[in-house]
């Protein structure tokens, strides 16, 4: 076995393209800006296509009509550009049109420093929509962990018809890492459901058995109608209260009812832990280094490590919580996701460890935390 | 041809809107065309001109105000063999003005109507970025500090290769839109209407004022010749052929034994254009061809040859989780910059950590075991001088060795740049210590 150095950047591309991406729309900055690059090598060779928008809001809209022409796509940027992002995000959430969107999060507020690494787009990412439907947000912990990840997301993306981020961070998608290529996890690939033949096709109709409509691209033979007004199945719009309603919870429903299909996590648990510590992204390499050393001084802690941020993973964060009498949420950013594990586990203390400065949180802060 | 007006969502427009005689004219340009529904996608952008797609039995695609270019785009180069027509007023002109400038730049095969009536109608009637300073509009005395653009003069300055200016009311105007279809290549046709929900309640607009007002202009209507070149989509499907494929990423073997047993984290304190990134990833192939984890973490600003530059690696037979460096095995001080930047990790060095300190830089007071090199005597140029100090490690069998190093650089380099790099490592190698 042969080990080859990547930046966490250059393994989300790779996954990407064996997801099935061909088409990649993005404005460089850093942290994401390798992603850019590392497409621009894979995708055009292949019949693939790599554009760079005149801006972000450009990226994204490029994406959304790739998209609907039945290709897979993904767009990467980081905070500011998520921030222009946002109407589109909005359209591909009530238009139901898949799209992968890598946020490699850079220390804000703002412009912020580009090449300091945080994780404050948490929240920013489930609600910078109008509308406030749910997305999926997936965070990978390591560059290796970047493949499983990102070929999750397009997978979610195509199964849900909705965007999926990847929560990835500038530690993670700047840092180099010895990693088995070949050896990485790799998923069955996913496609979205194509119509059926012989049957009138219903752009925003539930598929049998399903709260996903069935996909027809553009050019098929088929007319295909999209847009991002208040629509009824037909794709026109309309007024109607109980078709408003009753698209706005099936979108709702289409992904919280089926978390648990995909609420990816690692667990670390320690019988009679007193303590369990709840992390993701680059923080839960820390938190794995506290958590051991603390059990090897007698100290017991379990550790939970989310992949999947929203929908919030509830039966995975109650279960792992069952025996336990605090929890601490440990985080780079001033405590975002605090707030959904403290919603979730109403009968716990749950306490929220963490900073936004740039730096990652240390193992030592993490034990002291727990020891305090 | 049959129509492909959808007959059971007929246009509705305010009464004596301009916008209801382009729906017409657009249909008997498909008409005139032979297209078929399936054939086209209608793009269209917010406003009374994003009523469009719903007119017409052809895909079509609704989005966001003054994006339609940034989809119709992405759906053209993905579908090159649809008929894509995009369509917007005079609001989605000023609102999306960079991707009108990115599309004529571009030139893909799609077709752009802007049906400019000289406001927001939908919204009450306030300023455009077409509005003649002079007219009358719901944006109080705003408008008349602004001066009107002109589409037909900025979408050729920006490199459309098609552009013509007319009026709604002209006789011809679905052989204006037909033209603009065939063309092979971006066109654009500004279709100039009048919004008498709005515009005319206090402004006086006729078809005659129209007409005067394009006489008055003098734009040549049809290709410009001045932009005629390849269209974007052929293009760019020939260049990307050509590229060549990337190559699954190249592993290198673990093939020798490491120096050391423990995890070792080094610090490369240089300067920008002394190849410190470069330096580090040598470091970490070296590791890993000892079969080690490895992690590299960079540092350095945004501007060429000069400012800091650092490398932090962690070499490991274990996994490395944690990757930040508490207590270094080796720090590489090359620069002052670089040495200033990261001025604590000496606090943090004991006596078993080795300093490697390039002669003439300074660094702060540490119980590390300081090793000083001469590379200017060594006729080393500063770019050299981070590959040098692998040599040094190397030679001081500290974290790596003479065969991790040399494999290293074997797998990394190839041909000329090979030969430069172990010039440099023999030197690092058989002329210090």
């Amino acid at each position: 076995m042969g080990l080859t150095l990547m930046e966490g950047n250059e393994i989300i591309a790779w996954a990407a393209y064996e997801a099935g991406c061909r088409f990649f729309a993005g404005y460089p900055i850093t942290p994401a800006t390798t992603i850019y690059n590392t497409m621009l090598r894979l995708l055009p060779p292949e019949g693939g296509i790599v554009l760079q928008g005149e801006d972000e809001i450009a990226s994204i809209g490029y994406c959304l009509g790739a998209s609907m022409s039945g290709w897979k796509a993904m767009t990467a940027t980081s905070g500011p550009g998520i921030s222009l992002y946002s109407e589109s995000i909005s359209f591909a959430i009530g238009s139901e049109i898949p799209i992968v969107i890598v946020d490699v999060q850079r220390l804000g507020p703002s412009t912020g420093s580009a090449t300091k690494g945080a994780d404050g787009d948490i929240q920013f990412m489930r609600w910078g929509n109008s509308g406030g439907l749910p997305v999926i947000v997936l965070a990978p912990s390591d560059v290796a962990d970047c493949f499983p990840i990102t070929m999750h997301a397009f997978n979610l993306a195509e199964q849900y018809r909705c965007p999926v981020f990847i929560a990835s961070n500038k530690e993670i998608g700047l840092t180099s890492e010895s990693v088995d290529f070949a050896g990485l996890e790799r998923v069955p690939v996913v496609s979205r459901l194509l119509a059926p033949d012989g049957q009138p096709f219903v752009p925003f109709r539930s598929a049998t058995g399903s709260d996903v409509p069935y996909f027809l691209p553009f050019g098929a033979n088929t007319l295909v109608r999209q847009t991002s007004s208040t629509h009824g199945e037909n794709g026109y719009i309309t007024t109607d209260p109980a078709a408003i309603r009753a698209a706005n919870e099936r979108m709702d429903r289409k992904l919280t009812a089926n978390v648990d299909r995909f609420s990816y996590c690692q667990e670390e648990p320690v019988a009679d832990a007193e303590t369990l510590v709840v992390t993701y992204g680059v923080t839960s390499r820390a938190a794995r280094v506290a958590c051991r050393e603390l059990n090897k001084r007698g100290k017991k802690v379990s550790l939970l490590v989310l992949k999947t941020l929203f929908p919030v993973a509830q039966n995975v964060i109650r279960r792992a919580a069952s025996n336990v009498k605090r929890v601490l949420v440990v985080e780079m950013n001033q405590g975002q996701y605090a707030l959904e594990v403290d919603r979730v586990l109403k009968s716990h203390q749950v306490e929220f460890v963490g900073a936004m400065d740039g730096k990652l949180i240390s193992p030592s802060q993490i034990m002291e935390a727990v020891s305090g | 041809m049959d129509s492909l007006i959808n007959k059971s969502r007929p246009p509705i427009f305010c009464p004596g809107c301009g916008h209801e005689i382009v729906v017409r004219a657009l249909d008997k340009a498909f008409r005139n065309v032979g297209l078929e529904g399936n054939q086209i996608c209608l793009v269209s952008d917010i406003g009374c001109s994003g009523l469009f797609d719903t007119f017409f039995n052809t895909h079509a695609f609704h989005g966001l105000h003054g994006r339609v270019l940034t989809y119709a785009t992405g759906i053209k180069l993905c579908r090159p063999e649809l008929h894509v027509v995009a369509t917007m007023g005079d609001g989605g002109l000023g609102i999306g003005g960079a991707h009108l400038l990115a599309a004529c730049r571009r030139n893909v095969n799609m077709t752009l109507l802007v049906l400019n009536n000289f406001n927001f109608g939908m919204t009450g009637g306030q300023c455009s970025a077409t509005t003649p300073s002079q007219a009358e509009v719901a944006s109080g005395f705003l408008n008349r500090l602004d001066k009107p653009l002109d589409l037909h003069s900025v979408a050729v300055a920006a490199g459309v290769p098609y552009m013509a200016s007319v009026s709604g009311y002209q006789k011809g105007l679905d052989k204006a839109i037909e033209e603009a279809i065939r063309f092979e290549g971006f066109a654009i046709v500004e279709i100039l209407g009048i919004c008498p929900g709005r515009y005319t309640r206090r402004n006086k607009l006729t078809p005659k004022v129209i007409e005067e007002d394009l006489a008055r202009k003098g734009h040549t209507n049809g290709p410009v010749s001045a932009n005629a070149r390849p269209e974007y989509g052929e293009a760019y499907r020939e260049l990307a052929a050509r590229q060549a494929r990337a190559g699954t990423p190249e592993a290198i073997e673990a093939v020798l034994k490491p120096v050391a047993e423990a995890r070792q984290d080094v610090i490369i304190l240089g300067s920008a254009g002394q190849r410190v990134i470069t330096a580090g990833q040598l470091l970490g192939l070296a590791g890993m061809a000892a079969g080690l984890h490895v992690t590299q973490k960079n540092d350095y600003d945004i501007t060429v040859l000069r400012g800091p530059s650092i490398a932090e690696l962690i070499l490991s037979p274990d996994e490395i989780d944690y990757p930040e460096i508490d207590k270094p095995s080796v720090i590489l001080a090359l620069a002052e910059e670089g040495v200033q930047r990261r001025k604590t990790v000496f606090d943090r060095a004991d006596k078993s950590t080795a300093v490697i300190q390039a002669s003439g830089v300074t660094i702060p007071e540490t119980k590390a075991k300081v090793q000083v090199v001469d590379f200017k005597a060594l006729e080393l140029k500063a770019q050299d001088w981070a590959l040098a100090a692998l040599a040094v490690m190397a030679k001081m069998r500290a974290v790596i060795d003479k065969p991790m190093l040399e494999t290293a650089i074997r797998h990394r380099f190839k041909g000329n740049a090979l030969a430069g790099v172990e010039d440099v490592v023999n030197k690092g190698l058989t002329k210090t210590l």
